[in-house]
């Protein structure tokens, strides 16, 4: 996918005028937030759990390559092919190859974060097979013109009723709805056609089994059970980093995922899929691929970065920030949005192409207290803030001045001054009002808010004031 | 028990009555508090923009101001969090300053959890009479654990009644840099803040760290609400300074 996160600042704003994605932001802040309190309540010992999930993410990414190795033998012992890339284009390439060796005009795909990467649906039209997104937001967004998601569960939350509404009555061409089983029975009845006659089903997965070779996954609609088990061929798209040790390991990230995710105890579907259909099944698909994707990860093992590899891809963090909530997640440029996407869209898309994302937090760390698996999200997104620095990548303007803050906040004299001076600089310019409208040496803090006035002496100066009359009283 | 007073950077431009109240509270309780002199800002600024070695320098010179205390103490979770949380990682590379950084950390406290925790005050000065609600700064809440505590501290006060608003943890969109470097989104987030806050009906929002509270402030002025008190809970605790 195209990335755009270099015009954060100016997509932010935008999208702070929009008025009608402000509404439906409005009126779904806190429905994830909610459920997701509400449904962490049922597990007796929810920190213990998180350690537990944490643990198995760390055995895997800390021994990848292993526990790649162990996955590849199993899923080749179960009939699967395993194909790996190192990129996008690569996993393009390979998804036409498949598609085309099995001659496949049609693939129906249910929800896959990678394909979004990859840009796949571009590379599949355009040799001439028909993607067809069968996530009920995937497909709102892709029958508006492919626009990109903004949240990596719910990809059309920034929608409303209202725009699906409209949106149906205009492409389907039928009267306009606002009730929503009407609106979800009316996709379902183009969707149906489509399931029935594509020759290839593509997926993501939540996770990977070492232990059986299989792909879990979950979802809400019952369209990734139809993808994956009507047409002859299924195409899994996965992270490198997808791979959990056991089934046992699943049941304990499972207790999680779901809860995290949405606030259910249980996704509506969870499928566990193992190998191509046996002679003695009545379905499943016959040739079964596993494209297992690089794409950046490789390169995060053992760094800095190397537990945000971890991430199970719940969108808690999203759902929790106070900046996604205010802007959702399409001002965030790339694929994956809020303080994940904050740190995966410099790690796998380059740090240069993403400068403001790793800015673009208050450092709450809401986020963090929230992870399912406990990556410390702002302790990343500060580090990548260092990683620029180190590089030369901040303003000229800003690095100076940071460093001169810096150098002056070890001089406790000098700092003395220019603060006397600087509290008596702010109490003028707010002269005999309590308030500065506008603050000439951070205007950007005057957008939306005054700055109350100092009192006009520091604390210090005050301080040495009263000691010296304690002790000329004495 | 000696107390150092880590007054912060803030306190010391903006609002040095927040600095006298800590003091008081502190000194009624029965410490003996020293103020040194040389202290300037624990290094947040730095370590969060991503500036290490300026932040590293900072950390050192605050080790070395206030590691003979018994005690640190300061009117701002966030400070106290940097010393208490990030000083003791900054140090990989150095094991003795990492040992200093470590057992400064241990003796490290924001004001309430001072008193509640150590001081465990039966009592405290002020006398402010009205309807609060307690804005719960993010790194107080959920580094430090400062939730009960001035809460605990403000039902000591008669007069003061507590009325919670609607998402008290949230965050107010202040987050240091990030309020000047990202204006507009900062003070959105700000105004959800105080949405809640007004709609709670209280006189005062109160909260432990003033950079919240000047941005709250500000929000609330600009927003045409001109009668909200916007306090620091060492002034309300403390009372008349
Ligand atoms: S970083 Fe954590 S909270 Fe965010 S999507 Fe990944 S697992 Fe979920």
């Amino acid at each position: 996918m195209e990335i755009k996160s270099m015009h954060f600042k100016a997509n932010a704003s935008a999208k702070l005028a929009d008025v009608v994605l402000q509404r439906n932001l409005k009126s779904s802040k806190g429905k994830f937030v909610a459920k997701r309190a509400e449904a962490i309540k049922d597990l007796d010992d929810f920190e213990g759990t998180r350690d537990a999930a944490a643990a198995i993410r760390n055995k895997v990414i800390d021994n990848l390559d292993l526990w790649l190795e162990r996955f590849e033998r199993k899923a080749l012992d179960t009939g699967a092919k395993v194909l790996w890339a190192k990129d996008g284009a690569e996993v393009c390439r390979l998804v036409v190859e498949i598609a085309r060796k099995h001659g496949v005009t049609k693939v129906t795909k249910s929800k896959s974060m990678l394909s979004e990467e990859a840009g796949l649906n571009h590379a599949l039209e355009a040799a001439g097979i028909q993607p067809v997104e069968t996530d009920l937001g995937e497909y709102i967004l892709q029958v508006d013109n492919n626009e990109p998601p903004s949240h990596i569960i719910a990809p059309a939350v920034h929608k409303s009723l209202d725009d699906v509404a409209d949106l149906f009555h205009k492409v389907h061409g039928t009267p306009r709805k606002t009730d929503i089983p009407a609106l979800t029975r009316e996709a379902r009845e183009v969707l149906r056609g489509h399931f029935l006659s594509a020759g290839m089903g593509l997926s993501g997965g939540n996770f990977l089994v070492a232990e059986t070779g299989s792909v879990a996954l979950v979802t809400n609609e019952g369209n990734g059970r139809m993808v994956t088990t009507i047409p002859k061929v299924h195409v899994v798209i996965t992270g490198i980093e997808k791979v959990i040790p056991t089934l046992e390991d699943l049941s304990t990230l499972m207790r999680l995922l779901p809860r995290s995710a949405t606030g259910q105890s249980i996704s509506n579907y969870f499928s566990i899929l193992t190998g191509v259909k046996k002679p003695e099944e009545h379905d499943g698909p016959e040739h079964l691929y596993f494209v297992l994707v690089d794409s950046g990860r490789a390169d995060v093992v053992g760094g800095d970065f190397h537990e945000m590899l971890r991430c199970i891809r719940c969108g808690a963090c999203m759902n929790h920030c106070p900046v996604y909530q205010t802007i959702g997640g399409h001002a965030y440029g790339w694929v994956y949005p809020g303080p994940m996407g904050s740190v995966l869209t410099p790690l796998y898309a380059g740090i240069e192409n993403a400068i403001d994302l790793p800015h673009a937090a208050t450092l709450c760390n809401q986020c963090g207290v929230v992870c399912p698996v406990k990556i410390p999200l702002p302790d990343l997104l500060r580090k990548l803030r260092e990683k620029q620095t180190e590089r030369g990548l901040r303003p000229l303007t800003e690095r100076i001045g940071l460093r001169l803050w810096a150098w002056v906040a070890q001089q406790p004299r000098l700092y003395a001054l220019g603060a006397s001076v600087g509290a008596r600089y702010l109490k003028w310019l707010a002269g005999d009002t309590d308030r500065i409208r506008l603050l000439p040496t951070a205007p950007e803090w005057s957008l939306g808010r005054d700055f109350p006035a100092p009192q006009g002496k520091t604390f210090r100066e005050l301080y040495a004031a009263r000691q010296t009359r304690t002790k000329e009283s004495t | 028990m000696r107390i150092g007073l880590f007054v912060t950077c803030l306190v010391d431009l903006m609002r040095p009555r927040i600095g006298f109240a800590t003091l008081k509270l502190l000194e009624s309780a029965g410490c003996e508090v020293i103020v040194p002199e040389t202290q300037t800002c624990c290094g947040q600024p730095a370590w969060n923009s991503g500036d290490a070695p300026g932040a590293v320098a900072l950390a050192k010179k605050t080790i070395a101001e206030f590691e003979g205390f018994d005690y640190v103490v300061s009117p701002s979770g966030s400070c106290g969090d940097q010393i208490r949380t990030e000083y003791p990682g900054m140090f990989a590379e150095e094991p003795e300053w990492r040992d200093r950084a470590t057992a400064l950390a241990s003796r490290t406290y924001e004001l309430t959890d001072f008193l509640v925790t150590v001081l465990k005050v039966d009592s405290v000065p002020g006398d402010y009479e009205g309807t609060v609600t307690y804005h719960d700064s993010c790194s107080g809440l959920r580094s430090m654990g400062i939730k009960k505590q001035p809460r605990a501290l403000l039902a000591k006060l008669k007069g003061v009644t507590l009325k919670e608003m609607n998402g008290c943890e949230e965050c107010c969109g202040f987050g240091g840099t990030f309020s000047v470097k990202f204006g507009e989104v900062s003070a959105a987030i700000a105004e959800r803040k105080c949405d809640n806050i007004l709609a709670s009906g209280a006189h005062a929002v109160v909260g432990g760290d003033l950079g919240c509270l000047l941005n709250i402030e500000g929000k609330l002025r600009r927003m045409g609400d001109e009668t909200t008190q916007v306090l620091h809970v060492a002034e309300v605790l403390a009372g008349r300074v």
